[in-house]
């Protein structure tokens, strides 16, 4: 499917998804964290959409919210969407894990555990993955204070 | 400690440490098995051990300093490495780069290619017994690791891509030198084939080894040779093509059964397949620029990009996230081996230990490319 | 035509006259024993060296290097430079181990072999002890063995050794039927145990020619289950390197690791010796039938070089194995003895004792 169809599929199915315009090359839209999962699983299950492969999983540490981004392709369609999620809750973010939907989900998730702090609820083994058991803190968020192991010039 | 399960018929499981140094995990990685006698019941890799925060420092560094980066992740395809970074800084910038550099950088790419998938199949036959494997495959990862020195300057971390281009002009030998390695391999790979593959002990030893279905490597991200062998097929550079590869004439390599016979002759057919890359590429290199003009300090437009390249192992994933300054807000990679190793233990599940061995010679992985 | 200069027990029989002459009569059996056991235990341990030397020579050859080449002359006393450092090295005994059953496991290893070398026929007349039952002698004491596999794995207090020597055991004992079985074959057509009656039945030919169909295959089955016994080769998943670190010797350090490391090659030995005395004809030069200008002519080359010839191809046979072919699976292993080889031979020996009752050899 092309972006327009792929926008008023989506639209036809959630209509109050925000589309971003600006400053990517893939079609993205922002979803609230509460519909995450119905989202998700109405665009893998569905056949015309059937985005089955999610090849990246990050998390983005604005100023003012984490964003989390899944970007999600159709293995047989060729299409690709990016999904974008917002916590205004920098103390205590929390999100659904997708990890029932998309096995490679959970690592992905781990790491991002270890690295910004996100707890995913229901995810089967939530566990800091790169770094040891006992670390302190969060580092790829942008208040992370090191002054042992980072050195700034 | 963790609790011993005592089974009905009085057996335990067992746990066992494939501990970060051992033979054969290639790289610093640390397995921990559960075992019931010699069947594989959980497979839990820890990672971490050669954790270097890349995409932390990529924070600090400006864009042409993340290239140096990039080469030390996954090092035996550092070349492609290099080749995705530069391209999302200029698709970012919108800079066309001159036909010259694309051609070099592709056939730049295949070499790396080869070159990691002979010391695959050296490591393989090493890791199943043959140890003569290891120098035959070593061997031909020399000659290429020569042909590099020579024009980039470096065996390993090659630095020779750079946003606009390749950093200097090819050497005038190695057009040359390429023929003649090319002339060489054709004669070589058959032989190394037919080493392995056409050994009893090495198919009984792979053939009907950790299955792993198609849905399930698209469930867990497997890309590269090991996905294709399931029968995913996504080649980026056939899917989204990068360079020149669409202009080029080369097939994808698609196997249905999903198992260890698989994914070997998936990389051997992939060599093949580069092989006939650079032949159509070798003589045809334009004329021109090696590098486009772009300027000293490079600051990003603001927004997303993300771009996706073809390495030895899979599909890599370069995202930046630009707000208008010399570094990055936040660089991500997607690297291959880390969605790779996450099979692992759907696929080892129900085998021996000596099947954990075959499948992870099988599935390559680099560690570094999978910690950052 | 029987060279007698290359008879060595005349030689022998000289030296015993020597003793027995100067010395009152026990002390000097005693001497000619000390003298035995002594040139026994030294060839023994230079034969180590000097197998152990070739095989990274011959693994050097496959892998296009060149293997030791600095110490001594073409890396000649490599060797004898790694068990020095071997034997200076501090021997580290794991904690929890079980101190008894840890140092004895590398001694019974090094034992076997020791023994069964006496009973080896190596030239016309060169033989420590030529028992009537030396085949079965033979057989019999290098299963002691597995007990030293079995006990290093176990005392050791190391899962990767449990695992390993429990692999090896296995592996072990259940080659020994097939080998036992092919080793039948020549005995039933030779009609002997004896190494030295083995041997003269073999002066009209070698039993490899001579006795065509059954021979063959035992030969192939006793080759195949040689290796197999001794660890080596596609068959060395006990200590499978890349698989659990060196397996039932993982724990040892030092000169118990020497013993580990010589015995394996002291057994490569033994059972190309018997591989080539019992097919090959062991030191009797290749005689064809009646052919006499030609058995005269093959009498010139002295039988010792006869039998060193032999035993290096056979040596180096086994190696080319070891370097070329991948490992088999424990499983895959044991198959392929319970369901392939075992049948096999047990029809064999029935088809030997046919060919040997009905006279249908040359």
């Amino acid at each position: 499917m092309t972006n327009e169809e792929l926008t008023n599929t989506i639209t036809s199915w959630f209509p109050d998804v925000e589309f971003i315009e600006e400053g990517s090359q893939y079609l993205t839209i922002l979803v609230s964290k509460e519909k995450l999962l119905d989202v998700i699983s109405k665009l893998k299950e569905d056949t015309s959409t059937h985005f089955d492969y999610m090849f990246c999983l990050t998390c983005v540490d604005w100023p003012e919210h984490f964003q989390m981004v899944y970007h999600l392709k159709s293995s047989d369609l060729d299409h690709m969407l990016v999904l974008k999620v917002n916590f205004e809750d920098k103390e205590k973010p929390e999100v659904e894990t997708v990890c029932k939907m998309y096995a490679t989900a959970e690592l992905h998730e781990r790491e991002v555990y270890d690295l910004f702090g996100v707890v995913f609820l229901n995810h089967p083994d939530l566990r800091r993955l790169l770094l040891t058991d006992d670390w302190e803190g969060y580092p790829l968020r942008k208040d992370y204070v090191d002054e042992i192991n980072i050195v700034t010039l | 400690m963790e609790e011993t399960i005592i089974s009905p018929d009085g057996t335990q499981e067992y746990f066992i440490n494939m501990g970060p140094q051992h033979p054969s995990t290639h790289g610093v990685l640390r397995l921990v098995l559960t075992l019931d006698g010699e069947i594989i019941e959980k497979v839990e890799p820890h990672l971490g051990y050669i954790h270097r925060s890349i995409e932390k420092m990529c924070e600090k560094d400006n864009y042409r300093q993340i290239i140096h980066l990039t080469d030390r992740m996954d090092y035996l395809s550092a070349h492609m490495n290099n080749h995705a970074v530069s391209l999302a800084i200029e698709n970012a910038l919108e800079v066309e780069i001159p036909d010259r550099a694309k051609y070099i950088r592709v056939i730049m790419d295949e070499l790396t290619r080869i070159s990691s998938h002979t010391l695959w199949w050296g490591v393989m036959g090493m890791d199943l017994g043959a140890i003569t494997s290891f120098l035959y495959g070593f061997r031909d990862h020399e000659y290429i690791t020569e042909i590099f020195e020579e024009t980039c300057g470096a065996r390993l971390t090659m630095n020779y891509n750079v946003p606009g281009g390749v950093m200097f002009d090819i050497h005038p030998n190695f057009v040359k030198h390429v023929k003649d390695f090319l002339a060489d391999f054709k004669t070589k790979l058959p032989e190394y084939d037919t080493l392995l593959s056409g050994n009893v002990i090495f198919l009984e030893r792979t053939k009907g080894v950790g299955i792993l279905s198609k849905e399930d490597a698209i469930s867990f991200g497997v890309t590269g040779p090991a996905g294709r062998a399931s029968g995913f097929s996504n080649d980026v550079r056939k899917k989204e093509p990068y360079g020149i590869y669409d202009q080029l004439d080369f097939k994808e390599i698609l196997y249905t059964d999903g198992d260890t016979y698989s994914r070997y002759k998936a990389r051997i057919d992939e060599m093949w397949e580069s092989i006939k890359i650079i032949e159509q590429l070798i003589d045809n290199i334009p004329e021109g620029d090696f590098q486009a003009k772009t300027r000293k300090v490079i600051k990003l437009p603001k927004g997303e990009f993300y771009q996706k390249v073809e390495t030895a192992r899979g599909e890599l994933g370069v995202y930046i996230v630009s707000d208008g300054k010399m570094s990055p807000y936040r660089m991500k990679f997607r690297s291959p081996g880390f969605s790779n190793l996450s099979a692992l233990d759907r696929m080892a599940r129900g085998g021996k230990i000596a099947d954990l061995v075959a499948i992870m010679s099988t599935l390559d992985l680099v560690v570094p490319d999978i910690d950052r | 035509m029987y060279l007698s200069i290359y008879d060595f027990s005349s030689f022998f029989q000289s030296i015993d006259n020597w003793l027995t002459s100067t010395f009152p009569e026990p002390i000097a059996s005693i001497i000619a024993w000390i003298l035995i056991g002594v040139s026994a235990i030294a060839f023994t341990a230079l034969l180590g060296l000097s197998l152990v030397y070739a095989e990274r020579k011959v693994a050097a050859w496959f892998q296009l290097r060149i293997g030791p080449n600095r110490v001594g002359f073409q890396g000649v006393l490599q060797t004898v430079a790694d068990i020095t450092k071997l034997i200076m090295k501090e021997p580290l005994t794991p904690g929890t181990s079980d101190k008894f059953l840890y140092n004895l496991a590398p001694f019974l290893m090094m034992l076997a072999p020791f023994i069964v070398i006496g009973a080896l026929p190596y030239a016309d007349g060169l033989q420590v002890m030529d028992l009537n039952v030396g085949v079965f002698f033979v057989t019999a004491v290098s299963s002691i063995g597995v007990l030293g596999i079995l006990i290093s794995g176990y005392s050791s207090n190391n899962k990767y050794s449990l695992i390993g020597s429990m692999r090896s055991g296995a592996q072990v004992v259940s080659y020994e039927l097939s080998a036992g079985l092919a080793i039948m074959v020549i005995v039933v057509m030779s009609g002997s145990l004896q190494f030295s009656e083995i041997i003269e039945a073999q002066r009209d030919g070698w039993w490899i020619f001579k006795g065509h169909l059954p021979v063959w295959i035992a030969f192939v089955v006793f080759i195949i289950a040689g290796t197999a016994e001794t660890n080596r080769g596609p068959f060395d998943l006990a200590e499978a390197e890349s698989e659990l670190t060196a397996g039932f010797h993982t724990e040892y350090s030092g000169i118990k690791f020497a013993f580990f490391f010589l015995a394996e090659y002291v057994n490569l030995f033994i059972i190309v010796v018997l591989a080539a005395t019992l097919f090959l004809g062991g030191w009797m030069p290749l005689h064809i039938g009646d052919w006499e200008a030609f058995n005269n002519i093959a009498d010139i080359i002295p039988p010792i070089f006869w039998f060193i010839g032999k035993v290096s191809a056979l040596i180096i046979l086994i190696m080319w194995f070891k370097w070329t072919f991948p490992r088999l699976r424990i499983d895959q292993l044991l198959t392929l003895e319970w369901k392939y080889l075992l049948p096999i031979s047990l029809v064999n020996i029935v088809l030997a004792a046919f060919i040997t009752l009905t006279g249908w050899h040359f």
